[in-house]
């Protein structure tokens, strides 16, 4: 087929992700820089007020917080994930494929079930409590629910399944030759492990964490439900801007200060990506 | 690890993570059938529960909701995406920028999208209500029926295209034929990922619904219900939801032989 009629074909989605994707979005990097009106409307003047406020001491602090759980909740989530990843690689070849659906499928249901899942575990009148006033302990229990621990469970369970996927790739395409041949030659298990088999299994790792830390950052329902009412992350700042507080452009100046925290974060990942590429092709 | 890895430490490993993964959501499915409802207390089997989602009103418009919001999302989707897909593998030249623009929608963090598309719509006042949030779904949609009809069009076979059409066929019956059929697990797979995708879409929804209480979808729902706490319909409800999207989604990944992007 000639080069020409591809055009056609695409353009329905194309302008359709054109006007419902690109133009928004770059409206909300143009309301970024505008004033924001008295009543909460939006003053067509230019203002670099609003990326100046991302970075006042108060909302700083959200976003270093937010960073600091996201980050937390990603690191949890990559040495889960590899370590399920590693042993469902060193399970029979045969079982793999049914492990690896079982590990995945949970992130297959709604995501709001799989956070009310954790309320109804945590909660003052949940499992937990049952089972702990159970086994006979009448004393106070720590607060579980609406903590910061609990956003982190949330975000940790909620993103685990990727992680496992991402890992397992390239563990699965690990020849066991090369092990064998490192502990023939002397090399100790851990050894092995630091100099065989985690650099093939960088890439995993990095697309892990970049992926839970990027969704973790910018989450706004498990914060809201597991965080409790007072409990501000960043996507609940922008939520707030745009639904409650009404000011518009600094809602956008946050997002876009999201996004280059994204952008930057994925440019990390394919650098790290191609570098072990590059690595694993020079040695052979 | 002398010897290679010590099969107890993996069995460990693996019982660890899968009783994580696994406890929270088995808890619910018990407790949904339970008569008291309440986890402190097993008063006996029961699927009342689920009769009195049946009865209550709001949950049930919601539902209805939901289901426009999807059916109508997902065939506008799935024809754009896949045309957008055969577009795309067809066209000899690889243009970074277009794989950029057909990608973002899958990594774009919902609450840009949502806020994006909110200021959007007021800028141009138009009222929001469900065709807003149907509008809104086929962004992502489109993009995921997308990337599984190009990977099942990567290994499909060009040649009987070019054979169709030098036996005299037009573009578009070659396309309807010969490419179609070809593709159409596959067709069927995006629509079902899309489909599984907007029923369970809670954000992007929740800020392109408006205001008013009648454009309100399910997850809208679930969600204002949960942050009231926990009762035993929440636990019906979120029962019934998580099984339907993991059967649409099996039966997805069964059609289509492969991985789901992002899933």
């Amino acid at each position: 087929m000639t080069d020409r009629k591809p055009l056609y074909l695409m353009s329905p989605a194309l302008a359709w992700l054109t006007g419902f994707m690109v133009i928004p979005c770059l409206l909300v990097l143009a309301l970024a820089f505008f004033r924001r009106g008295i009543y909460g409307g939006i003053e067509y003047t230019f203002t670099l007020e609003n990326i100046a406020l991302v970075f006042d001491p108060l909302y700083a602090r959200i976003f270093l917080k937010s960073a600091g759980i996201a980050g937390l909740a990603a690191v949890l989530a990559v040495i889960l994930g590899y370590a399920a990843a590693y042993a469902i690689a060193a399970m029979p070849r045969r079982r793999q494929p049914m492990l690896l659906f079982f590990a995945v499928l949970p992130f297959w249901s709604n995501y709001l079930v799989r956070t009310y899942a954790w309320i109804v575990l945590l909660n003052r009148e949940g499992l937990i409590a049952a089972v702990a006033h159970g086994l006979g302990y009448d004393g106070e229990l720590p607060k579980l629910l609406y903590t910061e621990s609990a956003v982190v469970v949330g975000l940790v369970y909620n993103y685990l399944p990727f992680v496992i996927l991402a890992c397992y790739a390239p563990l699965s395409r690990l020849n066991p030759e090369m092990s064998e041949a490192s502990r023939d030659l002397g090399a100790s298990g851990w050894t092995t492990f630091r100099r065989v088999v985690l650099p093939v299994t960088v890439p995993g790792i990095a697309t892990g964490f970049v992926f839970v830390f990027v969704l973790s950052i910018g989450n706004f329902v498990t914060p809201a439900l597991l965080g409790g009412g007072q409990f501000q992350m960043i996507g609940n700042l922008v939520y707030a801007q745009f639904l409650t507080a009404n000011d518009w452009p600094f809602g956008a100046a946050l997002s876009m200060v999201l996004i280059a925290i994204m952008m930057g974060l994925l440019t990390l990942q394919t650098f790290a990506t191609e570098r072990a590429s590059g690595a694993r092709r020079q040695e052979t | 690890m002398h010897g290679g890895p010590d099969k107890r430490l993996m069995l460990l490993i693996l019982s660890v993570v899968f009783a994580f993964l696994y406890v929270p959501i088995s808890v619910l499915f018990a407790l949904s059938f339970n008569e008291g409802g309440l986890p402190t207390a097993w008063t006996g089997f029961s699927v009342k529960w689920y009769g009195e989602l049946a009865r209550n009103g709001e949950i049930m418009r919601a539902a209805f909701n939901t289901l426009v919001v999807a059916t109508v999302s997902t065939l506008l989707a799935t024809v754009l995406g896949t045309l957008l897909a055969v577009g795309v593998e067809i066209r000899r030249r690889k243009g970074r920028f277009l794989e950029t623009i057909i990608f973002a929608p899958m990594i774009i963090p919902d609450i840009v999208l949502a806020i994006a598309l909110l200021s959007f719509f007021s800028l141009l006042n138009v009222t929001l209500g469900l065709h807003t949030i149907i509008v809104s779904h086929v962004v992502f949609n489109l993009a995921f029926v997308c990337s599984v009809v190009r990977a099942r069009l990567k290994t499909f076979d060009w040649s009987i295209v070019e054979a169709s059409q030098d036996l005299g066929a037009s573009t578009v019956v070659t396309l309807w034929r010969v490419v179609l059929p070809g593709m159409l697990p596959a067709v069927i797979a995006g629509a079902l990922l899309a489909f599984t995708l907007s029923v369970d879409e809670f954000i992007i929804a929740f800020f392109t619904a408006g205001a008013g209480r009648e454009s309100i979808t399910l997850p809208m729902q679930i969600f204002a219900m949960i942050r009231f706490g926990v009762t035993p319909e929440i636990n019906a409800l979120a029962v019934i939801v998580m099984t339907v999207s993991v059967a649409a989604l099996a039966l997805s990944q069964r059609l289509n032989r492969g991985g789901l992007p992002g899933q």
